[in-house]
């Protein structure tokens, strides 16, 4: 791209081994940041509020939801669906990006992960709970119980909970192995015995061996290469939870496409909603660039336009296929039944918001972007809130359709999950590096060695 | 690695330069500490690629078809569930469990296979005795030599070491 070589390096300036380490590790241990005991104490309040209304579903059931017949998914799934979806982006930039060599993703690599791995925690609460008795959690497994019956495989629920337990498993497995060198250059750096003591724990032993490096890397890239076919599953498999089933308007073979698109779509937007505060508070900006930021936007773009033309096939396969109750969901039911505002919300928001990446100096003016990246949040929220809600209101039955209404315990329980993904975050930000130092100095090395040797390194880094 | 002599570089050009000259003289037992990965280094030190992918490829396959084995087991042989006419060996209902089985412990095959193979989690080693050696995660690289080398001999050693040009040359651990 010809405009690119305007922007901003991935790396400003030649920083040595220790100042890369020097910078990097402080946030561990210097004074906190102004304005974060604010958003942790809003997050931390928001987290008990998220214990208390989950304590009272659990005890009086899922009465408490706005959920009843024919709409029984409602927020449940709609937040399960939207907070899986936003992990997707983490593992996109961690595990695909690694393996297309692309070096902007090392300095935005681990907190990308941190944020799939809570969110991941935020979406697996909700299926679980949805289950009305979450007590029985564990039918879903194929233990030997005493009434001899199994789960019944051929259904997605089963499929749901192996993909999203592996999914969890995987990406800590992933996030950790990444920490590792980390937390010894933090073991040998910490102010502190206790901090030295538990950091040294966690770091395992790691004392920077060449045979580890090169084994560490070969058990690195086998993740990366598990992981990739694993994100494009997970969501795949959610969108079987909704496509296997005969309900107009779910059930179609662009789901799994579509899922994921909008799934890595929305998850670059959280990315840019949590990245652009952090780069401020933590003065981070010649790590974590403008380069950074415009990439984002830029990939962003991408998948908003996959997401497009998704929305464009969904409709224009339920007008081809002819089926009249398909048909009538999708062009009345969507378009002007009840919540209808929605749909036209998510429209909006996917559709028309993402093409402001398209100018240089949108991407460029951060704070339109956070704006922008929070406004195409809501709209994946409401896109899987028309996909469910809207849907579910609209089936073949003419005598069971009704409109859906959430009570305050639904939002009680959405503001209390966005609660504790920041507070979750704002500890991590705390107690390990978020930005990758021993990467960050092998991607300063590497720009040192290009430099040294003459090549356009900014030209090929552009491409 | 129990003991030797370590040799501490200001940066990775000088350790790079220095190996080649500790394999000209027979030296097999050599190990650099750095605190990022090097190019070039793996093959400077002639470390051969270990067989992880294989170990994962067949742990990944094996426990995918377990989970096929279960999922048949459950649904087909020891309580068949007849919903619908459809069959109770449903094949491409199976696939996801299948692939969630595979990349699981796929996944774990390369995270516990990987500290297997570098013998960690390991609370001590006598390298942390030496004093400066915190900053090999940091900012400077070093270079070992096991005193359990054929070639080891304290004072020959030690001379090659210091021929070439490191910042010191100490030793650590138990020495013959």
């Amino acid at each position: 791209m010809k405009s690119a070589a305007a922007s901003e390096p991935v790396l400003i300036g030649q920083p040595s081994d220790a100042e890369l380490g020097d910078q990097l590790l402080a946030p561990v241990w210097t004074r906190l940041p102004r304005g974060f005991y604010i958003i942790m104490a809003i997050a931390g309040l928001l987290s008990l509020l998220l214990l208390a209304l989950v304590t009272w579903t659990i005890w009086t059931g899922i009465g408490l939801w706005g959920n009843d017949i024919p709409v029984a998914w409602a927020f449940a799934i709609i937040n399960f669906v939207w907070w899986i979806g936003i992990g997707h982006a983490g593992t996109f930039i961690s595990a695909i990006l690694l393996l297309l060599e692309q070096r902007w993703r090392t300095s935005i690599n681990r907190f990308a992960e941190a944020m799939t791995l809570f969110a991941v925690v935020q979406a697996g609460m909700f299926p679980v709970l949805h289950l009305g008795r979450p007590w029985f959690l564990y039918w879903l497994f194929p233990y030997p119980a005493v009434m001899k019956v199994w789960p019944n495989f051929k259904s997605a629920l089963p499929w749901d909970a192996a993909a999203v337990t592996t999914y969890a498993t995987v990406s800590l497995l992933f996030w950790y192995l990444g920490l590792v060198p980390d937390l010894a250059a933090l073991r040998d750096r910490a102010p502190g015995r206790v901090r030295r003591i538990v950091y040294g724990v966690f770091a395992l032993g790691w004392r920077g061996s060449a045979r580890h490096f090169q084994r560490y890397r070969i058990a690195y890239g086998l993740l990366a290469g598990l992981a990739t076919p694993l994100v494009i599953s997970v969501h795949s498999i959610v969108s079987a939870d909704f496509a296997i089933t005969q309900l107009p308007g779910w059930h179609s073979t662009i789901f799994p496409p579509y899922f994921v698109a909008g799934a890595i779509f929305s998850g670059f937007a959280m990315v840019l909603t949590l990245m652009i505060p952090v780069r401020k508070l933590y003065g981070v900006g010649n790590v974590v660039t403008m380069r950074h930021v415009e990439n984002v936007c830029k990939m962003t773009l991408a998948t908003g336009w996959v997401v497009i033309y998704s929305y464009a096939c969904e409709f224009y396969l339920a007008w081809y296929g002819g089926e009249t109750s398909e048909m009538y969901t999708m062009f009345h039911g969507w378009t002007t039944g009840p919540n209808a505002w929605v749909f036209w919300l998510s429209i909006a928001c996917n559709m028309l918001v993402p093409q402001l990446f398209w100018s240089k100096r949108v991407r460029n003016n951060q704070w339109l972007v956070w704006v922008m990246s929070l406004a195409i949040n809501v709209g994946m929220w409401s896109e899987r809130f028309s996909i469910i809600v809207l849907s579910l209101q609209r089936d073949y039955l003419p005598s069971s359709w009704h409109g859906y209404r959430p009570t305050m315990v639904d939002w009680g329980i959405l503001a209390g999950t966005i609660g504790l993904f920041t507070f979750l975050f704002m500890v991590f930000l705390r107690f390990v590096p978020f930005i990758p130092v021993q990467d960050m100095k092998e991607l300063a090395a590497e720009l040192r060695g290009s430099r040294a040797s003459g090549t356009a390194d900014d030209r090929k880094e552009s491409a | 690695m129990r003991g030797g002599l370590l040799a501490e570089f200001a940066d990775a050009e000088a350790l790079l330069a220095a190996i080649p000259r500790l394999m000209e003289h027979g030296y097999a037992a050599v190990d650099a500490f750095t605190p990022r990965p090097v190019e070039g280094l793996d093959e400077a030190l002639r470390l051969r690629r270990p067989r992880l992918n294989w170990f994962v490829f067949l742990v990944g396959l094996a426990m995918a078809l377990l989970g096929l084995g279960v999922q048949w087991f459950c649904n087909a042989w020891s309580y068949p569930l007849h919903v619908g006419g459809r069959p109770a060996f449903a094949l491409p209902a199976f696939v996801p469990i299948m692939f969630e089985s595979a990349v699981l412990f796929g996944s774990f095959a390369a995270f516990f296979g990987l500290f297997y193979l570098i013998g960690l989690p390991r609370l001590h080693h006598p390298l942390f005795d030496v004093e400066g050696f915190e900053r090999a995660s940091h900012d400077r690289y070093f270079l070992a030599v096991d005193a359990r080398d054929p070639h080891f001999d304290r004072g020959a050693t030690g001379r090659l070491l210091a021929d070439t040009a490191p910042l010191r040359v100490v030793p650590f651990g138990r020495l013959p």
